[in-house]
């Protein structure tokens, strides 16, 4: 038993140190401590026996102090007679071994092993919460726009550049040898709501992928070397689904007009462009900032793309044609004789340019965006059919989208009186939507009912070469069901084949669109009318969706679809 | 100097580590001479810690009071390790260390975040050191604490109706009563005397009417504790009870029972107070409700995120951004400035606290000690599992104080006595040797020479 200590302490720490420490050790301890006593003594031992026996379950003079009885009653008694005869080989002149002291002395281990165990199992889980948290939730955490703490990086990290993804940089830091620092955008205005700007508050992709752009995956080793070496790491890029040849085209047609022009992915809710006019050269923010704050007419700073609110005109019809549909009303069935005219009350309703239809179906009343046919739809269909429709299809709500984007205004109620009600159902009434809204939805049409997420951030780049967080297409939600948007993409498709957008007929790509002339009242007080342009093409394999809005451009027919025309066929014609 | 600055950031990495694997290995070590001298070098590790974050804090705060308090913090772990070496020999050597090591780790963060804090932090932990010196002596001389059952419950619980009126008045903010300048937190309080309840109940008496009673005492204390909105003690006193009724009985079927019955009261708890609900919500979802309940782990969350493994180094972090940084969030900033690879350390370094205690409760032989031990030992590692993992959105966040790192004078104190009161039962084992074989030879006495004959020669007797 001596041999077997001395052994143990040469050997140093043993390999499971909880388990020694747990159990086994004390009795080591305390057998050796014991023996001593032990041998100088016989009779402390046989006392030791006596007590042993005599003071299980006697708790009646308890004061406290000393416990024996770890063991069950039976199995104590049991363990009494080995000692008994221990104790007469004792006598013999014997020694105690290590196995009559742990008879001697029960120690309780199982609970507290289970107990330590179960413990040491929450330390660990703690610890694998902090690796866990470190490898795989940190970024997505520290993307939060919320996180206004990376802007202490930049003490550490070179801003990583914001690329277009075909490759072109969009935003870009120069870092000269001095220290000095500046945000480049090439792209001056083109890109100003989208990649947005890093000083004033942050604002676009800048804002968005923050936190990417100022972590730096630049190898461990090289970090420490930079840290001594006082350089700075050089911060992840950022790959944008923007593409610069559809925001050229984008740009250039919009032309003059203030509007918005989105054209995205149906498939996967990438967006190719994103342009909106009027807006500012986030180059020399620092000297214009003050007075486009201040200015309240221009609006420079607003993202009309996103946030622009617009009466969303005849591209409504979309949505009172689903909900007539959804009130189980037949389309095929409609006839209707448009004189131009539809008096409700005391309400006059008009077609645009007080045109006259006369005797129509829905493909054509659709088609030639007829305000009286649809005044007569709206009735038929009511407003609580209509609101239930316009909610699915997420007017009013909010809107996925890695940019602010307004949610839309639709109040009309089932209270609001049938005057409130026609114009509500071709689009004028007081419903405002942004383009963004109405391109998601013709997106989900496209696309069978299914809309995607829509997102501007493909994946990062390390300055290694790894891609990070790429984003994969998701589904976000169906808006409506595939029979739907069959008839849908017909009226559509009637609208571009013989209706008020056959400007875009006949070319080597197959568009199918809405468009729309939203009247407004100008702070002046006559009346103006903004341009829409809704619509995608390719057909049932759908390629792009575009959505067009030029404020006080007239007609759709005559600048919205004229801007979509221009944008399809630069597009179209590299191919 | 950002070079000095980026270096040390690592030599805090470099010490931390330095110190957790000395302890642990002598918490497997078994020679004596080549521990005490490992845990002198535990010791100087701590020295070097402190000397070195407060010189980076007075090299940026210029703040001289701050070179006082290091002077004075060098002292006291200086007077406490020497003090305890000269007059309690026996004592373990490793939880002096490892309570000053903590200490001085929150000494460290405190004074960065919040310099006037830190002093009054040092004031009462060193105040709670020389009580806590007189503890050991208590425990030796004096035999009474295991009698003392019901004056237990009843302090506890006339304590704990304190506070709940005080919540009650304050609407749910107040927890604590102000005398005389200091405030006193009454739950910290009361989580020694509830471990010394149920362990001089269930030491007198493991029948099932004991633990029935103990059951009764104990859930009266978790739900004043829940209805006064401290959750997180609430749920330490529950972990506690189930833990020390397990140990007596050692019967499954009791810890068992309380789980279960501790997750149906979690789930009406959830459902009928909206401060449990809230703290759910927020926890699944910090970002959905950001502007509310959500703000706090929000900002922990971004805290350990910008620190990362290896931390931003001390000053060139953003801590102070997360609300109660030096309590209940202490750990957030200490992962943002040291990094957390040291916040792991700093982990293992509370496991190794814990499965010290646990020894020494093993190696206790009067049960109701032994009970008291593990109890408190208990109430240690689970605070820290419910602070660490509420605030790295492991579990919902129940606002608890990290121990002996978060500032907070009553959560030290009681700290630091809870492990001087484990100090004293540990050297109080070195006696039990002698006080055992003194109680034999009274037994021995009593029973008379006869008894022992006729077990020795039972032939005689036949």
């Amino acid at each position: 038993m001596r041999e077997r200590k001395m052994i143990q302490d040469e050997e140093g720490p043993s390999l499971f140190p909880g388990m020694e420490e747990l159990g086994i050790g004390s009795i080591r301890r305390m057998e050796e401590r014991k023996a001593d006593e032990f041998e100088e003594d016989a009779r402390f031992e046989r006392a030791l026996l006596d007590y042993d026996d005599d003071s299980y379950d006697d708790d009646s003079d308890y004061d406290g102090d000393y416990d024996e009885d770890y063991e069950e009653p039976e199995s104590v008694s049991r363990k009494g007679k080995v000692l008994d005869r221990e104790s007469e080989r004792l006598i013999d002149g014997r020694e105690l071994t290590a196995e009559d002291l742990k008879n001697l002395r029960p120690v309780g281990r199982g609970p507290y092993l289970f107990i330590s165990c179960t413990f040491i199992l929450l330390f660990l889980l703690l610890i694998g919460q902090v690796v866990y948290f470190n490898l795989y939730q940190k970024d997505a955490i520290l993307d939060s726009p919320y996180n206004r703490r990376q802007n202490s990086l930049s003490d550490s990290i070179i801003r990583g550049r914001i690329l277009s993804e075909d490759g072109e940089a969009l935003a870009y830091t120069y870092s000269g040898d001095d220290g000095y620092e500046e945000r480049v955008y090439p792209y001056a205005n083109m890109y100003a709501h989208t990649v947005g700007y890093a000083s004033h508050g942050k604002n676009g992709i800048e804002s968005v992928a923050n936190y990417q752009l100022m972590t730096s995956h630049t190898n461990l080793i090289d970090q420490i070397a930079n840290d001594f070496s006082g350089k700075k790491n050089q911060g992840d890029d950022v790959v944008t689904t923007l593409n610069t040849r559809m925001t050229q085209y984008a740009w250039d047609a919009l032309g003059d007009y203030r509007g918005a022009v989105i054209v995205m992915d149906p498939k996967t809710g990438a967006i190719l462009a994103m342009v909106a006019k009027p807006n500012f050269d986030p180059n020399t923010l620092a000297e214009t900032w003050e007075e486009m704050v201040s200015d309240s007419s221009n609006s420079q700073l607003l993202n009309r793309a996103t946030q622009g609110l617009y009466p969303p005109g005849s591209t409504f019809k979309i949505v009172t044609t689903l909900a007539y549909m959804r009130s189980k009303h037949n389309l095929d069935t409609f006839r209707y004789d448009c004189t131009g005219i539809f008096e409700i009350g005391n309400t006059t309703v008009h077609c645009y340019k007080d045109a006259v239809h006369g005797e129509e179906d829905f493909k054509y009343a659709f088609a030639h965006s007829c305000n009286t046919a649809f005044a007569q739809i709206g009735l038929d269909t009511g407003a609580k059919a209509l609101g239930d429709t316009a909610e699915k299809l997420l007017i009013g709500k909010e809107l996925p989208s890695d940019l602010y984007a307004s949610k839309s205004r639709y109040s009309l109620t089932e209270q609001s009186g049938e005057a409130e009600l026609v114009q509500t159902a071709f689009g004028q009434g007081k419903t405002l939507v942004t383009p963004y809204q109405m391109a998601l939805i013709v997106a989900a049409i496209a696309n069978d009912g299914v809309l995607m997420k829509p997102y501007l951030i493909d994946h990062a780049v390390t300055p290694t070469g790894k891609i990070l967080n790429q984003t994969k297409p998701s589904k976000y939600t169906t808006l409506m069901t595939k029979s739907e948007t069959q008839v849908l993409k017909q009226l559509m498709k009637a609208v571009v084949d013989d209706g008020s957008a056959s400007a875009l007929s006949g070319r080597s790509y197959e568009v199918a669109g809405k468009t729309g002339s939203a009247e407004f009242t100008k702070s002046d007080g006559t009346v103006g009318t903004h341009s829409w342009f809704v619509g995608y093409t390719g057909g049932e394999n759908p390629d792009l969706v575009i959505s067009v809005l030029a404020e006080n451009g007239g007609a759709g027919s005559s600048t919205a679809v004229p801007i979509a025309e221009r944008i399809l066929d630069s597009w179209y014609s590299e191919w | 100097m950002n070079i000095i600055i980026q270096l040390t950031k690592y030599l805090f990495i470099f010490l931390i580590l330095l110190f957790t694997v000395r302890g642990l290995i002598c918490l497997a070590l078994k020679n004596e001479k080549r521990k005490k001298k490992i845990l002198f070098g535990q010791f100087r590790v701590i020295f070097i810690f402190e000397i070195l974050g407060f010189a980076i804090i007075l090299y940026n705060t210029k703040n001289m009071m701050m070179a006082m308090l290091l002077a004075a913090i060098l002292i006291y772990d200086a007077v406490t390790y020497v003090s305890y070496r000269l007059i309690y020999p026996d004592a373990s050597m490793l939880l002096v260390n490892n309570m000053l090591m903590l200490l001085g780790i929150g000494f460290v963060m405190i004074a960065r975040l919040n310099p006037d804090q830190a002093i009054k932090q040092f004031m009462i932990a060193a105040a709670a050191t020389v009580i806590a010196f007189i503890i050991p002596v208590i425990i030796r001389r004096f035999r009474f604490f295991s009698r003392l059952t019901w004056i237990y419950a009843v302090i506890g619980i006339a304590a704990l109706c304190g506070v709940l009126v005080l919540a009650r008045m304050s609407g749910g903010a107040k927890l604590s009563i102000s005398v005389g300048g200091i405030t006193i937190q009454f739950s910290e309080l009361v989580k020694i005397t509830l471990v010394f309840f149920m362990g001089s109940k269930l030491a007198k008496d493991r029948s099932f009417q004991s633990v029935a009673i103990t059951t009764v005492v104990a859930a009266l204390h978790v739900l004043i504790l829940v209805l006064s909105t401290d959750l997180g003690t609430a749920l330490v006193f529950f972990v506690t009870y189930i833990v020390m009724v397990f140990v007596a009985t050692r019967n499954p079927v009791w810890p068992l029972a309380g789980l279960a019955g501790g997750s149906v009261a979690a789930v009406a708890a959830y459902h009928l107070f909206s401060h449990v609900k809230q703290r759910v919500v927020a926890w699944k979802d910090p970002f959905a409700v950001y502007d509310t309940s959500g703000y706090q782990i929000a900002q922990g969350l971004f805290a350990i995120g910008a620190g990362g493994w290896f931390g931003t180094g001390l000053f060139q972090g953003k801590p102070k951004t997360i609300p109660v940084a030096t309590k209940d969030f202490i750990y957030a900033a200490i992962c943002e400035e040291f990094g957390c690879i040291f916040g792991i350390a700093l982990l293992l370094i509370c496991m190794c606290m814990y499965l010290l205690i646990v020894n020494i409760s093993m190696l206790i032989r009067n049960r109701f000690y032994r009970l008291v031990a593990i109890g408190l030992g208990t109430e240690y590692a689970f605070q820290v599992f419910l602070t660490v993992g509420g605030v790295t959105k492991l579990i919902p966040m129940t606002g608890i104080t990290l121990p002996l790192v978060s500032y907070g004078g009553s959560s030290v104190m009681s700290t630091i006595i809870m492990l001087a009161i484990i100090q004293g039962l540990y050297l109080r084992r070195e006696d039990e040797g002698e006080e055992f074989i003194e109680t034999l030879i009274e037994e021995e006495n009593r029973t008379g020479n006869e008894e022992r004959d006729r077990r020795r020669r039972p032939e005689y007797y036949a």
